[in-house]
């Protein structure tokens, strides 16, 4: 059983209907014991940094999840803003991240790019795997994604980076360290290279 | 690379989806979760659903028509409409939407975009401009409630204003050119474009792909929408809910940032 976390944000109906279409057992989990109950977790979320942080601390499941992924190691996969929860800290916030990984999320700027580009970054693009990583596994060529953010997650480690996608800079958009995994675009909203994705996370 | 975003934009009137025309006489083109059904079958980059009703008869959002739409996407969903405070935004992307976007609001009140950045992130905080030009045509002007109020405020000192305080995306609706499927308003997107760095997505005007085409090839980096285009097929306007197969959109889309690099 997978579990979607609902703190109040992020689309985890999204999440919920894919793996339906794909029988896999998923359930949205509002209560710390679904949290504990399941084998894998996803976190997911739109919204400000510090938002979302304090929903997930308001929400009650923010022990039940640290006792999951960091007390018993279970998969877990963090989506969006829900990745970036996992670094230390945000340029976007003033507290404390769950510090999962040992990464910063750092604001674009826009005077280090290296072409004109808008900010946010918003809308369909392609990310470059590492090879080798599952969850990037069975992409075909022209494989994008839909990404939706201002900021970026900035690994201090850099083999905790799976795949990259440029804009103005090259930044980490898929993360990997031990259990924990975290993608910057939403899977959820990336129709079937999406699809493909979360089935690979429930393959792992 | 990042791609240009190829965007219907569906009106909700009366619980049906409907096409204006210069924003009056809204067709009725269908139910709007079969609709939403048919574009992720065909894979859409993204939705616009805007409740036309909400700020003209002054009314909340309807927040279960706004939870079944966001859980039937498959596509990124942004939703408008009678949006005014920040617990509204805040509401909307807590049922499942990726953006919300305000406009009248945003005119009356233009803190509600930095407040609303604030908590939900700037990246989900929309502006729709609807603007008309003045009645010598010499010069755009922004409007509200379906066009019937004008402001009497230019939209690129808005779109530059909002930018600064925080907005994700401004969407520039074109009132003279909606519906009537003779092209964008190219000369009002320029003005737009050379005064922010914001995403810009463009509504009201496009007649067929060459329209969104042309956009794409003046533009670049741009986010086409369109209502008429997705939901009518023919010179007769039947309703056909329709957009190009991947192959084609792939397509159009090389071949326009060809274009603009020739």
């Amino acid at each position: 059983m997978i579990a979607i976390v609902n703190y109040g944000l992020g689309n985890v109906q999204a999440f919920a209907n894919i793996y339906k279409r794909l029988n896999i057992p998923a359930l949205v989990a509002s209560t710390p014991d679904e949290v504990s109950e399941a084998e894998k977790i996803i976190l997911p979320g739109v919204g400000a940094f510090d938002w979302s942080m304090t929903r997930l601390n308001e929400s009650g499941m923010r022990e039940a999840l640290e006792e999951a992924v960091v007390g018993k190691g279970k998969s877990v996969l963090g989506v969006c803003v829900g990745m970036q929860m996992m670094a230390k800290r945000s340029d976007e916030g003033v507290l404390d991240g769950l510090g999962w990984i040992d990464a910063e999320v750092r604001r674009f700027d826009e005077t280090s790019f290296t072409q004109t580009t808008h900010l946010p970054h918003m809308g369909w693009n392609t990310i470059c795997p590492d090879n080798g990583n599952p969850m990037l596994a069975n992409f075909s060529n022209g494989a994008r994604f839909y990404f939706l953010h201002s900021y970026y997650f900035q690994c201090k480690t850099e083999t905790d980076t799976i795949a990259v996608t440029e804009y103005g800079i090259r930044f980490s958009s898929a993360v990997n360290c031990g259990n924990i995994y975290g993608v910057q675009f939403h899977p959820e909203k990336s129709h079937q290279w999406g699809v493909q994705l979360l089935k690979n996370f429930a393959d792992l | 690379m990042l791609r240009p975003r190829i965007i219907p934009c569906l009106l909700v009137h009366n619980g049906g989806l409907v096409k204006t025309v210069n924003f009056t006489n809204p067709k009725y083109v269908g139910d709007p979760i079969n609709a939403v059904k048919i574009f992720n079958e065909k894979e859409v980059d993204e939705l616009i659903v805007l409740d036309i009703d909400a700020t003209a008869q002054n009314r909340e959002p309807d927040y279960g028509r706004i939870r079944n739409l966001a859980a039937e996407c498959r596509m990124p969903l942004c939703y408008g409409g009678g949006v005014k405070t920040v617990e509204q935004v805040e509401r909307i992307i807590s049922l499942g939407v990726e953006k919300v976007a305000v406009s009248s609001a945003a005119i009356s009140d233009p803190d509600l975009v930095a407040q609303s950045a604030e908590v939900v992130g700037q990246q989900s905080v929309i502006v729709v401009m609807d603007v008309k030009k003045n009645g010598r045509g010499d010069m755009y002007e922004l409007t509200t409630h379906n066009g019937a109020r004008a402001t009497g405020m230019f939209p690129v000192d808005f779109a530059k204003k909002i930018e600064h305080l925080g907005a994700g995306e401004v969407v520039i609706n074109s009132i003279d050119n909606d519906g009537v499927m003779k092209g964008y308003d190219l000369d009002l997107v320029h003005k737009i474009r050379d005064a922010v760095n914001l995403p810009i997505t463009v509504l009201g005007g496009a007649g067929s792909l060459n329209d969104i085409a042309q956009l794409i090839s003046t533009f670049g980096i741009v986010g086409a929408s369109a209502g008429s285009l997705f939901v009518f097929k023919g010179k007769y306007r039947a309703v056909l809910i329709n957009y190009p197969s991947r192959v084609d959109k792939d397509a159009l889309i090389e071949q326009s940032i060809e274009k603009r690099h020739e």
